[in-house]
């Protein structure tokens, strides 16, 4: 009789309300221990690509933001390559990093990334994914990290035929995926529930 | 330039029901933030195959040492000094090397060092609750700190968390991506606590309970608790190429 003697993944709890002293001490002003804080700068003047800026808020059912959230966000560089060992497709931009963490503001809930907008990369069967950045969204009263995705509201075209967004059954619910630009900035809000509740990904 | 290939296929799907669900009632807070609409499944793809890596030379001398990274010279942190280590594996067993682990935690009072937190109970000057270490070849990783008090805090009138330390922890992939909290062998409190109980399995939440461990004390110092983790595991690519072919 064969056995599976898989391992159980440790179980998820909640980042809670301090998450900024492990993730980002600076940030609230804990300083001396960690030199800055981990990936509060994604780009430097060597990084190529369009810089743009992305900024938005968490709202909880009632539509109040969140103050207490710490959102991620993983993405290709302009190239559509990205900065990690799992890469195999080439070298990715090695003046960008890929990875952004940010707090929201503790009084206003909003946060911001500066970052390079993503080139296109592949979907497993070989169809061309949109350009998107990976979002991961952790607070108090978050049990399990949240997954979602932002895509650009320019990239109409490529927005049509991509095989993530051709997943939604709801198609009204596309939009809460597409962020709203205005120049160099876009500006992408979540919403984790309600009339407007955001597309979340069990990744 | 190619790149090792061995593990860079798609994560084995998170067993949601193993997980505490997004709205556990008894734990108020999650109540108004918890998605009411299915999750999206998603087969994994290169965005979520790939995540940041970070490589040792982001750390500290101090990092792992919280009893010391935040004390004046010639002092240190009040409270139970323990060491706490353990490997990061994956559903496979197989070691986790260069994995990220941050953690932090209150004082040996219960308290944060957070302009948010206002519990009466003092902050100590020489802990900032704050570290870093990233696994080895093996997957191993080790840090000091000193244990933390458990404390009230506004759910029910009289909730109070077992002591615990936060875990952030990065592997290969951003679907890796995982926060949890590490509880102490024998809390009363553990069977109690609302948090805890957000996840349903008794088994899942042993899996976060750290146990003594006499063996790798260090005499007239420290003692040491044992804390695994295990991520997600995942395919290799070399299989899921074969696969795009048929």
């Amino acid at each position: 009789m064969t056995k599976l003697e898989y391992l159980k993944e440790s179980p998820s709890q909640t980042a809670g309300p301090y998450v900024h002293i492990g993730c980002t001490p600076n940030f609230i002003g804990n300083t001396g221990i960690f030199k800055e804080d981990l990936g509060a700068r994604m780009v430097n003047p060597q990084t190529k690509g369009q810089r743009i800026t992305i900024k938005g808020r968490v709202f909880d059912g009632t539509g109040t933001p969140l103050k207490d959230a710490m959102l991620e966000i993983w993405q290709a560089d302009s190239e559509g390559l990205f900065n990690s060992p799992s890469e195999t497709r080439g070298e990715a931009d090695p003046n960008f990093t890929g990875w952004g963490r940010q707090p929201v503001n503790l009084e206003s809930g909003e946060f911001c990334f500066e970052t390079v907008k993503p080139g296109s990369v592949p979907f497993p069967d070989g169809r061309t994914q949109a350009p998107h950045i990976n979002f991961w969204i952790v607070a108090r009263g978050i049990n399990i990290g949240l997954n979602t995705r932002m895509y650009f509201p320019e990239e109409d075209e490529a927005n049509a035929v991509d095989p993530v967004l051709g997943r939604i059954e709801h198609r009204m619910r596309v939009s809460t995926l597409i962020a709203k630009q205005s120049g160099d900035t876009y500006t992408f809000d979540i919403y984790i529930q309600g009339e407007n509740e955001t597309v979340f990904f069990d990744i | 330039m190619s790149k090792p290939t061995t593990n860079a296929g798609p994560f084995f799907p998170r067993d949601r029901n193993w997980h505490p669900p997004a709205l556990s009632p008894n734990y108020k807070t999650s109540v108004l933030r918890s998605p009411q609409k299915a999750l999206l499944s998603l087969g994994n793809t290169i965005s979520e195959t790939t995540g940041p890596v970070f490589g040792h030379n982001i750390l500290g001398e101090l990092d792992h040492d919280l009893v010391q990274n935040y004390a004046k010279p010639g002092e240190s942190a009040q409270g139970e000094r323990i060491i706490v280590h353990g490997h990061v594996l994956d559903e496979e067993a197989r070691p986790v090397p260069n994995a990220l682990v941050e953690v932090w935690q209150a004082n040996a009072g219960g308290r944060y060092r957070h302009k948010k937190d206002g519990y009466l109970a003092p902050l100590d000057p020489n802990f900032g609750g704050c570290g870093r270490v990233i696994t080895d070849e093996n997957g191993y990783y080790a840090f000091r700190t000193v244990r933390p008090g458990p404390y009230p805090w506004p759910n029910g009138v009289n909730d109070w968390r077992p002591s615990h330390i936060h875990f952030s922890l990065f592997g290969s992939g951003f679907a890796q991506r995982l926060i949890t909290q590490m509880y102490f062998e024998g809390d009363p409190h553990i069977p109690l606590c609302p948090i805890v109980r957000t996840i349903n399995d008794p088994a899942a939440i042993e899996m976060l309970v750290a146990k003594l461990d006499m063996n790798h004390c260090v005499p007239m110092d420290a003692r040491a608790y044992r804390f695994d983790i295990v991520l997600r595991g995942r395919r290799s690519t070399m299989f899921e190429n074969r696969m795009e072919g048929n």
